[in-house]
């Protein structure tokens, strides 16, 4: 049971999947504006990580190891988070439409999250067990939306500010998400 | 129309220039580029996916249904990953270490699929070629140029070679995290002082 909490605490905060293993920052820069367009896009990525990495495991396991086809791993986890991906997209535009128009055109973008895919690797180059792929799947997808709302917040006060014209925009949120990662990079030596 | 490929070449070392221009496919950037040499490997992987897969898609472009274009077009430009893949572990092992899993995460770099719906699918394949390549080097360039700015000040190296006397006390913030972020943010806003004359 330890094992697993220090699992959990190593993929939320120590190898944060954001800002320490630098995967899915294309989200990350487009849906931090509001922050209510970044729960959203958290709760999406939770909920598609942790079913991404679950079947991933599956499939990798029973049927790429077993039939010795490991070389067409990419094709295949792209191809099923692709079809998750679809799905979550149904469901929510049937069930929660409000929140369907809200995260735009960056719901069919978590298929090329590198976070999503990113963590189905990871749990395969780490050889992770079933349950150890699940926790990590889930800590690695809590630790994306933490940093993704912290960052949200911050982006909302620099709205305020005023910063000067060529580090605008996309600039000075990157300037800004290298000291939020800074701030991460503490709870190295942690685990 | 000699002019025209031209254009779509060089429109991708300056005007469109990835990933300051177009802020995409940021994770191989900033993860890739501790140093010249990884940073100009991924370029050239990528550019070698996007120039294939842009040829591939716009020969498609007529047969593939646009309801399921987006699952095509990622299968196509898997197959072309997993082909960089293999060939990079058969020929270039030390970088295909280095690189680890940002080799298969080509597949989900916004530029690729990027080029492929915004460009491919809606032009003649001389101009998708040109189009792939255009981006693919001014890709490649951008790795190559942070890679050299990360390198030089975390390492005092560059391309392995020391640059600086034995004095030197490398800024090891660059080659982590935080100093990636901080170095491309500061890199576009350079950008952005230079390009608004």
């Amino acid at each position: 049971m330890g094992d697993y909490i220090v699992l959990a605490i190593s993929c939320i905060l120590v190898n944060n999947i954001l800002l320490a293993q630098y995967l899915g920052n294309c989200p990350f820069l487009g849906t931090s504006k509001k922050m209510e367009t970044a729960v959203g896009m958290a709760m999406a990525v939770v909920f598609v990580l942790v079913m991404a990495g679950v079947i991933t495991w599956i499939v990798n396991t029973y049927i790429l190891q077993k039939y010795d086809l490991v070389f067409l791993q990419t094709i295949a986890f792209i191809l099923v988070i692709a079809a998750l991906v679809q799905f979550v997209e149904m469901f929510l535009k049937k069930s929660i439409p409000a929140l369907y128009s809200g995260l735009g055109i960056f719901l069919p973008l978590i298929t090329t999250n590198c976070a999503v895919m990113g963590v189905c690797l990871i749990n395969m180059k780490e050889e992770y067990n079933f349950l150890q792929a699940l926790v990590a799947s889930f800590s690695y997808a809590v630790g994306y939306g933490l940093a993704l709302v912290l960052f949200a917040g911050i982006r909302e006060r620099i709205l305020l500010a005023r910063v000067p014209t060529p580090l605008q925009d996309t600039s000075i949120a990157l300037v800004t998400a290298g000291i939020l990662s800074l701030t991460f990079f503490a709870f190295k030596g942690m685990v | 129309m000699a002019k025209t490929l031209v254009q779509e070449f060089t429109k991708g070392l300056w005007e469109e220039i990835p990933p300051f221009r177009l802020v995409l496919g940021l994770c191989p950037t900033l993860a890739v580029t501790k140093s010249v040499e990884n940073g100009i490997g991924m370029g050239v992987a990528t550019t070698f996916v996007l120039v294939f897969s842009n040829i591939l898609i716009s020969a498609l472009r007529k047969l593939i249904p646009s309801k399921v274009r987006i699952a095509a077009y990622i299968v196509i430009i898997a197959a072309f990953v997993t082909v960089v893949e293999l060939l990079m572990q058969a020929f270039t092992y030390p970088l295909f270490l280095k690189l680890g899993i940002f080799i298969p995460l080509i597949v989900v770099n916004c530029i690729v699929l990027g080029r492929a719906e915004a460009f491919a699918s809606k032009n003649g394949i001389l101009p998708s070629t040109a189009d792939g390549l255009g981006i693919g080097i001014g890709f490649t360039l951008a790795l190559g140029a942070l890679g050299a700015v990360r390198e030089v000040l975390g390492a005092g190296t560059f391309l392995g070679h020391a640059v600086f006397g034995p004095s030197f006390e490398p800024f090891t913030f660059m080659v982590k995290a935080p100093g990636a972020f901080m170095c491309l943010g500061l890199m576009l806003c350079l950008m952005n002082l230079v390009g608004k004359k």
